[in-house]
């Protein structure tokens, strides 16, 4: 217990003293999975909703794929990303392995199979007359993928929260990925498993409480969009 | 944060969802296009022909483009990434921490270390993944060296190993400094041993000993961790048994620990670091940043810093500076040193 205390001390410490390294982490951690998850919307979504509404030979598996890939280990997705941006590897050119970029591309791997399983259920709940009708009343497409963004809306910030979710508290892809190069790619996650493998428990205790904080006030400012007009 | 996987139903499409019947909402404004009353329900899917996913496919590897082209816009003479493979134990005692950012600053050169066992270094290098190595595995690294993966290997420093045991000591080994002999009493009386379980430098230097032994550990006395060297000591505190450390990191966890020193000062617990640069005929590596970081740790100023490290901390040096030495006279170094205590204490 006194370990959770100290930890809670050292936090505060660290916050009130506004350690600029650990600011600079957290606004790391944010603004990559940030930028992977918003990726992941902008794909997840339309894939979702496609997949939710046509019918096609081969819709089944795929749709398997999708929920197969809601349970990937983030670990076996950055393995594989990092096999491939090795420099030995046949994306190795590129030069993004050990950067931002690369947790980029593993985190947005890691989201956009439960932004589009959650978008699927939640376009496929929808009321398919309720579309029907719109597009009977001369909606062209970009007119009824909105109809259906608002329609489901509940569900896709659902899915967004997973996504979310998944990308900003995984450490085994960015591990890889990234490499936990300090000033570059540490996040909090990676920060975490480095101070307690230095034996800074304390240190260890105050990142996993800032990330606890941060994603509470984010999924707090999601859910209160969420459920706004619900109960307008 | 996994959404649950039984929540995805295989509801069919024509099915009515009870939330979706919210009469009071009226279709949002549409464009001013001739309405099409006819449009049979078939048009709904058409919709989807040119999947909007493609494009956005395409701007996805543009941004990760464009990330990768910013970053390389230095004027200093070396300039350039160079990826540092190095060991956990390495960069847990925060040494790095003080080595990088100098060495950054002088020569324009951007390090990206990563910390993995040294089996995971070795083969980093072995496939040109990595430009240079921080390593303590002598047997592994001349092997890397004479399949000619490797150049320019330096000695940096060393300092050593000891064996760490419960309080109670079940196997009666404190005080000893032979440990290969504390090994294989360990074995004997199947008390139990934590071991790294890695591949990594500590673990092999651990083989190398239950080897000298004689004995071959097997049994359920015998647990693997595989992990680093901090989550190890941490688990063989937590079960109260045997464990090999390196000097540094146990020195870092020691407030952490209840173990105690069992064994050391045996010329076999010598524990040698070495700089190396991947060979420079790899495609992509960065040779000359490379070269320069060898450079670098054989200077007097860094070979100083390496003494002082956290010197007062401890009250004693974490590693002993060994720059321009031979193996061999790096252990003759050591034997003279490590010996001196073993009479004190014996």
């Amino acid at each position: 217990m006194d370990f959770l205390w100290d930890g809670i001390r050292e936090a505060v410490k660290l916050w009130a003293r506004g350690d600029s390294e650990i600011i600079e982490i957290t606004l790391r951690t944010l603004v990559i999975a940030g930028i992977s998850t918003l990726i992941a919307l902008a794909i997840g979504v339309p894939l979702g909703a496609a997949l939710a509404l046509k019918r096609f030979r081969g819709r089944s598996p795929i749709v398997a794929l999708v929920h197969t890939g809601m349970g990937v280990p983030p670990v076996v997705v950055g393995l594989v990303v990092a096999v491939l941006l090795w420099r030995s590897g046949p994306l190795g050119g590129l030069n993004l392995i050990y950067s931002p970029s690369a947790m980029v591309v593993a985190q947005f791997i890691i989201a956009v199979p439960l932004v589009t399983g959650v978008s699927l259920v939640a376009v496929q709940s929808l009321n398919p007359r309720l579309l029907d009708q719109v597009v009977a009343l001369g909606a062209n497409r970009a007119q009824l993928l909105w109809v259906i963004v608002r329609e489901a809306r509940l569900g896709l910030l659902a899915a967004l929260m997973a996504g979310f979710g998944a990308v900003i508290s995984e450490v085994g892809a960015s591990m890889m990925v990234g490499g936990n190069i300090a000033g570059e790619t540490r996040v909090l996650t990676t920060a975490t498993v480095l101070e307690t493998s230095r034996g800074n428990i304390e240190v260890a205790l105050a990142l996993g409480l800032m990330l606890l904080i941060m994603a509470y006030v984010v999924n707090l400012i999601f859910t209160s969009v969420q459920q706004e007009r619900r109960f307008a | 944060m996994r959404f649950p996987l039984s929540f995805v139903s295989k509801e069919g499409q024509g099915a009515l969802a009870p939330f979706a019947q919210r009469k009071g909402e009226a279709p949002p404004p549409l464009s001013p296009d001739p309405p099409r009353a006819t449009m049979p329900t078939v048009m709904l899917h058409s919709a989807y022909r040119r999947p909007a996913w493609v494009p956005l496919c395409a701007a996805l590897l543009a941004l990760a483009l464009a990330t990768a082209a910013c970053g390389d816009d230095d004027d200093s003479p070396l300039g350039g990434d160079l990826i540092l493979a190095t060991t956990t134990s390495v960069r847990d005692s925060g040494l790095l921490d003080d080595l990088v950012p100098l060495f950054e600053r002088r020569s324009g050169v951007n390090v990206k270390v990563i910390a993995v066992g040294t089996g995971a270094a070795l083969r980093l290098a072995e496939d040109g993944n990595a430009d240079a190595l921080f390593v303590h595995a002598p047997d592994a690294e001349r092997a890397l060296v004479d399949a000619g993966h490797a150049v320019n290997r330096r000695l940096v420093m060393y300092n050593d190993f000891l064996l760490l045991g419960p309080d109670d000591d079940p196997a009666v080994v404190a005080g000893s400094h032979d440990a290969a002999a504390a090994l294989a009493r360990i074995a004997a009386a199947e008390s139990r041993f934590v071991s790294r379980g890695d591949g990594s430098g500590t673990h092999q230097k651990e083989l190398a000993l239950w080897a000298a032994a004689g004995v071959e550990p097997r049994g359920s006395w015998y647990q693997e961790a595989g992990q680093g060297m901090g989550a190890t000591l941490t688990i063989a505190d937590q079960k109260r048994a045997y464990v090999l450390t390196d000097r540094a990191t146990f020195l870092a966890l020691s407030d952490d620990l209840e173990l105690r020193s069992a064994v050391e000062g045996d010329p076999a617990l010598l524990n040698l670091y070495s700089v190396m640069q991947v060979a420079p005929g790899k495609g992509g590596v960065n040779a000359p940043a490379a070269a320069a970081w060898v450079d670098f740790t054989q200077s007097r100023e860094v070979q100083d810093l390496i003494r002082d490290f956290r010197r007062d901390e401890f009250g004693r040096p974490l590693f002993v500076p060994a720059a321009g030495k031979s193996e061999q006279q790096a252990a003759e170094d050591f034997s003279r040193s490590a010996v001196l205590p073993a009479f004190v204490v014996g």
